[in-house]
């Protein structure tokens, strides 16, 4: 099982679909709620930083014996400096997007503490692919 | 405290959530910063905020939150009302300060900021 959501550029207002559908799709199947919390928050950040700095991309979602891999690409400009970026507090959103709340600096942070494994592949003026990965037999909350 | 005492004691308006005004609630987070509340809310909180826009419906359910308060008088309009009904959350609306809507549930019994550690 494999689904796949675009994530809409620019339109903070749609943004956040991919993660609401992670969120509620395996519930049903009977998977820890905690482990799909922490895939939603990091998938929703994740969103988050594709709708406003990369025009949007796709994401999709893997469930597979022990754990879920949900995999975003996008062809947005790409990270620069993925260690400054790490950094909580460090934001490189525009004006309009702080406004609504978000562009804070917290999302890369927040998505490495929420995944069990994250890795980020990231080619300046090609895009990004970023995998999160959840554990879903570690009883982390 | 649960969500009545909540609409009470902030003097506020319940626009929707009325299945839920006998939930239990335990711990309030103030913020307008959604990113905030992503990266340090726990579970179980109701979260007071000043952002009306659909983020905050959405950000409220991505962390189990089931009740939102909008303060400094602000009124959601009624399609952010209507996603929040469907996420099966409780609104309310007052007309109290951020400030002076968290003190107010302080004294009246809330104590926990519902946040993990912070160090």
């Amino acid at each position: 099982m494999s689904p796949r959501y675009e994530v809409p550029g620019g339109d903070l207002s749609l943004a956040g679909r991919a993660s609401a559908e992670v969120k509620r799709a395996p519930g049903r199947l009977g998977v820890d709620p905690a482990a799909i919390k922490r895939m939603a928050v990091a998938t929703h950040e994740a969103e988050i930083n594709m709708a406003i700095h990369a025009g949007g991309g796709h994401a999709e979602a893997e469930i597979v014996p022990g754990k879920i891999v949900v995999t975003l690409r996008d062809e947005g400009p790409g990270i620069a400096d993925l260690e400054l970026e790490m950094q909580e507090g460090y934001s490189t959103a525009p004006e309009h997007i702080r406004e609504l709340g978000f562009g804070a600096g917290m999302g890369l942070a927040n998505m490495k503490r929420n995944a069990d494994e994250l890795t980020i592949d990231s080619t300046p003026g090609a895009g990004t692919t970023i995998m999160i990965m959840i554990r879903l037999d570690t009883g982390r909350t | 405290m649960n969500v009545r005492d909540i609409v009470s004691t902030l003097e506020g308006t319940l626009l929707t959530g009325e299945e839920l005004l006998d939930l239990d609630i335990k711990a309030a987070c103030g913020a307008d910063l959604m990113s905030d509340v992503m990266a340090f809310v726990n579970d179980g909180v109701v979260l007071l905020t000043g952002l009306v826009n659909p983020q905050s419906i959405r950000t409220a359910d991505l962390m189990d939150i089931r009740v939102i308060v909008f303060v400094r008088g602000k009124v959601p309009p009624k399609d952010m009302v209507a996603e929040a009904q469907a996420n099966g959350m409780a609104v309310i609306a007052t007309r109290y300060s951020m400030f002076l809507a968290c003190g107010r549930l302080y004294a009246a019994g809330i104590r926990s900021g519902g946040t993990r550690d912070i160090r």
